[in-house]
């Protein structure tokens, strides 16, 4: 599989900080290798990329400002055909105008991570305030059949932990990954770990061993859907396009060719899935009832699970650290046995359609949607868990 | 005509085409029209790239969307295809992830100015380190000939059925007034200079914009009934004046009238690479990572 490195330790502020998650995430990326952000200024996810401007020239790489999300979310793309690990920082407006480029991405197999701290929307909503409502987005939001991979931390820590692993998992899978934050985790202000570089596992682009001639942009094999990569300049006379394309990377607009493409790039990731997902549990086993939260909501989620425990409920938790792909087995599998799951999430009933078209039926689904721009009070959630306890 | 003409681009006939191995050759047939210019421009960038000196294994070509925005795809070079309006900023990331890399843009009137307008003028303000060709061949071609920020006032289009109303964009005025180092225009006609000006552009640092106007014959030209491709390069030798140094301001476009080609400007400034380095280096001393080091290797 992919070839796994220590993390260059130009780019590791290594020690204990007091930071908040916007700059969590941009330490984090830096740990990871990122060499190259185009940004927008967009609230609540400046921070991140105010960092990276100031401490990118003395690590070595590039951060430009670009006019647009537009510009940004495309100009990462180029930057990692020329050979870097980038980065894409945005919130929901922003995040709207990329969606286009969401999808180059993925046909493309350009490994890329995107940071959308999350903002109450729909439109210009609410730019100060936390959401949870582009949970969707990412997911539907570009047009075709596409798949990402989408991470949610809950805490500063998570946001550096978790933005290496969208880094790793970007190169591993070559689709783009997203860490999926909110308003307040970018915000919050806690202890960060940062460790040793040497402690740090970075995982090394795909690149091909195989000779110009002998190579081809998207060969790939039953046993390995995940094609070898090159960089521009390396004498391998690349195309790629948006187009559907065969092999050789160039454009083959046949059903056949559609068919083919189409069904290994998704089936890259729905294949895989088990490989990927993780839901974190808290004592699940032998619970009545069961909450299934992300991101920041899972930390309101767990104060509402302890007052609800000290009540001699049985209740569990499954927070899901990537929500992306969706953890339908293990879902299913919990339902099989909670008598109720409840979803409290930032938005008006998002992650909770998953859950339920994973639950089919199996036991009751309770959503405690939340229109954004604070967090969801822990009562809400205490009450939601008594009631279904009973 | 200009004087300096290399013998290199001369055609000789009887050989193999000077231009076959810059082509991706399992790619040809091409999608162009029978009299479409877009050809001609290729066969000028080709020879220019013959006549740089460049590694090719150094040199990129990005592509909008477009007619024209095939053009990437059949070039034997490293080559992307991208978005609509987004062939700068993606060809900006990749200039600037690996500085070594010589990076063109070739793409349509349409893509570059319209949708991708807002791009073209912050490279341009930028100087990013690009050569920009723009294929003007006042039109949309692949979408079945719609009206465009170059069209002229008067010729109908299928988004303006009674003739154009709307003020066309005056593009090397707009590429000099947003900072670019050279700017040019010719025609499909002028295929000596345009094949010099592309070798000059690729042999200049900064933000290179040379406009190649070309015919539409099967959605411009036909419909406002101005013959085949080849009554239109008619039109550019008999019309066509060459005024080197002109003010850009001069030099708009109307419809089937006077055309003013030329190398309008030639000047230095500093890339954005460039002043970022001189810049950092100032202000952060020992502690600044001078960046670009060949093949993006820092």
């Amino acid at each position: 599989m992919e070839a796994t490195l220590q993390a260059d330790p130009r780019g590791v502020l290594t020690g204990v900080h007091f930071i908040d998650g916007d700059h969590a995430a941009c330490e984090g990326a830096l740990a990871a290798g990122c060499r190259f952000v185009a940004g927008y200024p967009i609230t609540p996810s400046t921070e991140i990329v105010e960092r990276f401007a100031s401490r990118i020239p003395t690590v070595g790489g590039i951060f430009i400002q670009m006019e647009d999300e537009l510009a940004a979310s495309i100009a990462i793309q180029g930057a990692a055909w020329g050979g870097k690990k980038v980065l894409n920082v945005t919130s929901g407006p922003g995040l709207s105008l990329m969606m286009e480029h969401l999808g180059y991405a993925f046909i493309t197999e350009t490994p890329c991570v995107w940071v959308d701290v999350q903002r109450g929307g729909p439109s210009t909503g609410l730019p100060t305030g936390p959401a949870q409502a582009d949970m969707m987005q990412i997911k539907w939001g570009s047009h075709g059949d596409f798949e990402v991979i989408a991470l949610a931390p809950n805490s500063p820590q998570e946001c550096f932990d978790l933005a290496i692993r969208a880094f790793n998992l970007t190169e591993t899978w070559r689709v783009p990954v997203f860490l999926m934050m909110d308003e307040v985790v970018g915000h919050m202000t806690e202890r960060v770990d940062i460790p040793p570089a040497a402690e740090i596992e970075v995982v090394e682009r795909k690149w091909t061993r195989k000779r110009p001639g002998e190579y081809q942009a998207y060969g790939t094999t039953a046993e390995d859907p995940v094609p070898e990569m090159i960089k521009a300049g390396d004498g391998y006379r690349v195309h790629i396009t948006g187009l559907t394309h065969d092999e050789r990377g160039y454009p083959n607009l046949t059903p056949a060719a559609q068919d083919r493409m189409v069904k290994r790039l998704v089936n890259k990731i729905r294949l895989n899935a088990d490989k990927i997902v993780d839901v974190r549990e808290d004592g699940v086993e032998g619970a009545d009832v069961v909450v299934v939260s992300f991101g920041i909501t899972s930390r309101v989620a767990m104060a509402a699970i302890d007052q609800a425990r000290a009540k001699g409920a049985k209740v569990g938790s499954a927070r899901l650290v990537i929500t992306w792909p969706f953890p339908a087995g293990r879902i299913r599998e919990i339902a099989r046995r909670a008598k109720a799951i409840i979803v409290p999430e930032m938005n008006m009933g998002q992650m909770v359609l998953e859950v339920e078209r994973a639950v089919a039926g199996a036991t009751r689904v309770i959503s405690l949607p939340h229109a954004g721009g604070t967090v969801h009070e822990v009562e809400t959630i205490l009450n939601a868990i008594m009631e279904a306890a009973r | 005509m200009s004087q300096d003409l290399d013998a290199s681009l001369e055609l000789e006939y009887g050989t193999e085409n000077a231009v076959l191995p810059f082509l991706r050759q399992d790619r040809i047939p091409h999608i162009w029209c029978p009299g479409c210019g877009i050809g001609t421009t290729v066969n000028c960038f080709c020879r220019a790239l013959s006549d740089s000196g460049l590694d090719l294994d150094k040199v990129a070509i990005v592509s909008g969307i477009g007619c024209t925005g095939r053009t990437a795809g059949y070039l034997n070079l490293d080559s992307f295809h991208t978005t609509h309006g987004r062939a700068i900023p993606f060809a900006t990331g990749l200039k600037l992830a690996n500085p070594d890399l010589k990076v063109v843009v070739y793409s349509g009137d349409g893509d570059l100015s319209a949708i991708g307008g807002n791009h073209l003028m912050h490279a341009a303000r930028r100087n990013m380190d690009l050569m920009v060709v723009c294929v003007n061949n006042y039109t949309y071609g692949m979408t079945g000939g719609q009206v465009a920020p170059t069209t002229p006032i008067g010729p109908t289009q299928t988004t303006m059925p009674f003739g154009n109303f709307e003020s066309p964009f005056n593009l090397p005025f707009l590429a000099d007034a947003c900072g670019a180092v050279y700017v040019a225009r010719w025609t499909i006609y002028h295929v000596r200079q345009l094949a010099k000006a592309m070798r000059e552009g690729l042999q200049k640092k900064g933000f290179v914009f040379i406009e190649a106007l070309s015919p539409c014959p099967t959605l411009y030209s036909r419909r406002n009934r101005l013959g085949d491709g080849v009554d239109q390069v008619k039109y550019y030798k008999e019309r066509s004046t060459i005024k080197n140094g002109a003010d850009t301001k001069e030099v708009g476009l109307g419809y089937q009238g006077d055309i003013i080609v030329g190398k309008f400007v030639d000047r230095e400034r500093p890339t954005w690479l460039d002043s970022m380095n001189s810049h950092l280096t100032k202000v952060l001393g020992d502690r600044f990572q001078t960046y670009g080091a060949p093949n993006g290797k820092d």
